[in-house]
């Protein structure tokens, strides 16, 4: 009988080895090196690769904040393009860590998809851009209208919803590829192509002839919270996560940048000095190097200088800071304090 | 289990020898069920790793979603959606979908293909050499990029739903599709719909009628010409009986779109035609092969005993190449359906589309996942099953 004895050894051995995943996550960050984000598959200001194939925005940016906080050098990262579709899929497999890829907080996301949003990066609302042949104004005259639309986006809901309730029908050209959906738009195939309006600034400043051919209506249909998401389990990686974005943005608060950090770290103000690892305490609650807002700071920039960087007036995109200024300037970007 | 050894061993054995390790039906039994545990094992450690997974991060599961409002739109459906309909009924629209493409796919690459098969044979060297042409071409080339190409032409070189192409009075070619116009008779259009039903079963009645009287008398029927009657005929009288209505839905440029009639999306119109032309060059390379499977002798005997050109290939070259044609083209029937998922790349609302979206909203992969294979895996065992009993029913009964 020693088959049966092997198949029980077996059996008893698989059984013993189930895994039980809370808490791993940062673990599994840890040993193996790098931080996996899931990131768009090419939005210009997100999360984009360049003509040298490096990636940039303010995403990337992002992700690489969370690098710097847990291994000091923000290039430790590697990014997972994923569509629209395909994220949360990648997320709750464990195939990304984190997902910096331009997406919106909803309850449902929270919890039945069993996400957490640790934070927001990008405050947004859903537009819509139409041709300016077409002489329409405002998003009222759109009966009836073709619209290309992303699958398995809030935008795609958003759209639905908002036919209904101004009584008003449209047929959705549904394309799960950006670059598809934008081609299908250009062509003619669609009246309208609906996203995030920073998007949608982003498509009509990088992917058309002449920007000047199309206009961004001025209704914002929706409130778009962007912002990174990890999976529920372990709590300690969220924090870390939460806490490396509020991080840029406490920095832009205090005036710090990656110019003058080395500086600033001779202050003698009690607040820059616990931030930036002078007085210690900090990195070791969250479980990091005591230096960690030093590295962000240092090797990626505040929220600000990423901004500016991607998305600012130097950019073709030339978004305002409007909604995503600090809101000592009137904007919502408001760090919570770090002590 | 012990009961399951007598087959194998001598008839009459004590109970003693039966449990014999020194047994080889004994040993073989032993195995088949380690092994079974060991797969049994298996299933159970990942659908319980599976479900603490889940559990652990709160996932939700069920098929409950499949209540809920879906809360999307969809471009074009069979039956009323709107988005206030719910998860179950948008993977309704979309298994519709995915049938009207396979359905319509189908019939149109059997003909088309067997057309280009039978052209290949022909004796006309251009024809023949254009055929060839088409095959070689169409079979090799990847579908997903065919799609993208049928695509790509229709939306960038027709003309805006403003300048749209006008053909022929009331259809417009643009890129919102085809726009036709279709009757609008009310009831009558239900009683064409009954005539044409009428018509068939008495044309397959009449068929059977007319093949038993050969049997019994030795006389042949018009079978082909009462056919026609009937299936032109019954419809024809419905529309009579319905008050002969002439009313007309036609499209009309009215806002963005067209409103009236009917339409063909360039999705579905490009999705097809990929389709078709893949499938086709497929189907005609199958047709060849069964029709060259039938020897020369086979022809020159009909004719030697006095059958017509017609006759000859009705009767004894089709059915005896129907052998050879229909295994290899459930497969072909298997592919179309199958390849329609493609769908996705260029925005056809089937089953997949569908599936993925109510996936990304619920995030409910699994159930999504098991939802798509349930439904492709009905229709390749439905069309498997039709094409093995019409396999059978051409079969050659050997005597």
């Amino acid at each position: 009988m020693k088959e049966i004895r092997i198949a029980a050894m077996v059996a008893a051995a698989l059984a013993v080895s189930a895994p039980a995943f809370a808490g791993a996550t940062l673990d599994a960050v840890k040993q193996r090196g790098f931080v996996t984000c899931g990131v768009s598959t090419g939005v210009a200001g997100f999360s984009n690769p360049d003509s040298a194939g490096k990636w940039t925005g303010i995403d990337v940016d992002n992700c690489r904040a969370i690098a710097a906080a847990l291994f000091g050098d923000a290039e430790k990262v590697k990014l997972v393009p994923t569509t629209a579709q395909q994220r949360f899929t990648a997320l709750q497999s464990g195939e990304v860590d984190v997902l910096t890829r331009n997406t919106t907080q909803t309850l449902q996301r929270d919890t039945a998809l069993g996400f957490n949003a640790a934070g927001v990066n990008f405050y947004d609302g859903q537009g819509f851009m139409v041709p300016k042949k077409l002489g329409v104004k405002s998003a009222k005259e759109l009966a009836g209208a073709t619209v290309c639309v992303q699958p398995g986006t809030t935008t795609e809901l958003n759209l639905a919803d908002y036919f209904r309730a101004n009584r008003m029908e449209f047929k959705p050209v549904v394309i799960e590829k950006l670059d598809e959906v934008i081609a299908a738009f250009f062509s003619g195939r669609c009246d309208v192509f609906t996203t995030d309006a920073s998007q949608l600034a982003s498509v009509r400043a990088t992917r058309t002839q002449n920007p000047d051919d199309y206009v961004i209506l001025p209704e914002l249909i929706s409130k778009e919270p962007l912002g990174p998401v990890v999976r529920h389990g372990d709590d300690q990686w969220f924090d870390v996560v939460k806490w490396s974005l509020i991080a840029m943005i406490e920095a832009e608060e205090l005036g710090i940048t990656s110019k003058n950090v080395d500086e600033m770290a001779k202050s003698t103000n009690p607040n820059i000095q616990r931030f930036l690892g002078v007085t210690p305490g900090m990195g070791k609650a969250l479980g990091v190097d005591e230096k960690w807002a030093y590295n962000i700071v240092k090797q990626v920039g505040n929220y600000g200088e990423s901004f500016e960087r991607n998305l600012g007036k130097s950019t073709p995109i030339k978004l305002e800071r409007g909604k995503n200024a600090l809101w000592t300037d009137g904007g919502l970007m408001y760090a919570l304090p770090i002590r | 289990m012990a009961t399951g050894t007598g087959n194998l061993g001598p008839p009459q054995r004590s109970a003693a020898s039966r449990l014999n390790w020194n047994d080889p039906s004994f040993r073989a039994i032993l195995y088949q069920i380690i092994v079974l545990g060991l797969v049994a094992l298996t299933v159970w450690y990942l659908v319980s790793n599976l479900q603490a997974n889940l559990k652990s991060r709160n996932i939700a599961t069920g098929f409950g979603f499949l209540g809920l409002e879906a809360g999307f739109g969809i471009s074009e459906s069979l039956v009323e959606y709107s988005p206030a309909s719910t998860y179950g009924r948008a993977v309704f629209v979309g298994i519709l979908n995915t049938l009207r493409v396979a359905v319509i796919g189908i019939i149109l690459a059997t003909i088309l293909g067997t057309i280009i098969g039978v052209l290949r044979l022909s004796k006309n060297w251009l024809i023949s050499k254009v055929c060839s042409a088409y095959v070689e071409t169409l079979r090799n080339l990847p579908l997903l990029l065919q799609l993208f190409f049928w695509y790509a032409i229709i939306t960038e070189t027709l003309p805006s739903a403003r300048q749209a192409l006008n053909p022929l009075p009331g259809i417009f070619l643009s890129q919102r599709g085809i726009n036709f116009p279709v009757p609008a008779f009310g009831i009558a259009f239900d009683l064409i719909l009954i005539g044409v039903a009428l018509g068939l079963i008495g044309a397959v009645a009449f068929r059977i009628w007319a093949q038993k009287r050969q049997d019994r008398t030795g006389q042949q029927s018009p079978v082909l010409l009462v056919a026609a009657g009937l299936i032109l005929g019954m419809p024809l009288l419905g529309w009579l009986l319905g008050g002969a209505p002439t009313e007309m839905s036609v499209p009309e440029l009215r806002g963005f779109n067209f409103r009236g009639g009917a339409s063909l999306s360039p999705e579905f119109a490009a999705l097809l035609i990929g389709l078709i032309a893949y499938t086709a060059a497929f189907i005609a390379e199958i047709v060849r092969s069964g029709i060259l499977a039938v020897t020369h002798g086979q022809t020159e005997a009909a004719l030697a005993l006095g059958l017509t050109r017609g006759q000859t290939l009705r009767l004894v070259v089709l059915p005896q190449a129907l052998r050879v044609i229909v295994p290899p083209m459930t497969s072909q029937y298997l592919n179309i359906t199958k390849n329609s998922s493609l769908a996705v790349a260029i925005g056809y609302p089937d089953v997949v589309s569908i599936a993925n979206t109510a996936i990304n909203q619920t995030g409910q992969a699994i159930e999504g996942i098991a939802l798509i294979m349930a439904v492709y895996l009905s229709i390749s065992l439905g069309i498997s099953l039709f094409m093995n009993w019409y396999n059978k029913h051409i079969a050659l009964v050997e005597r």
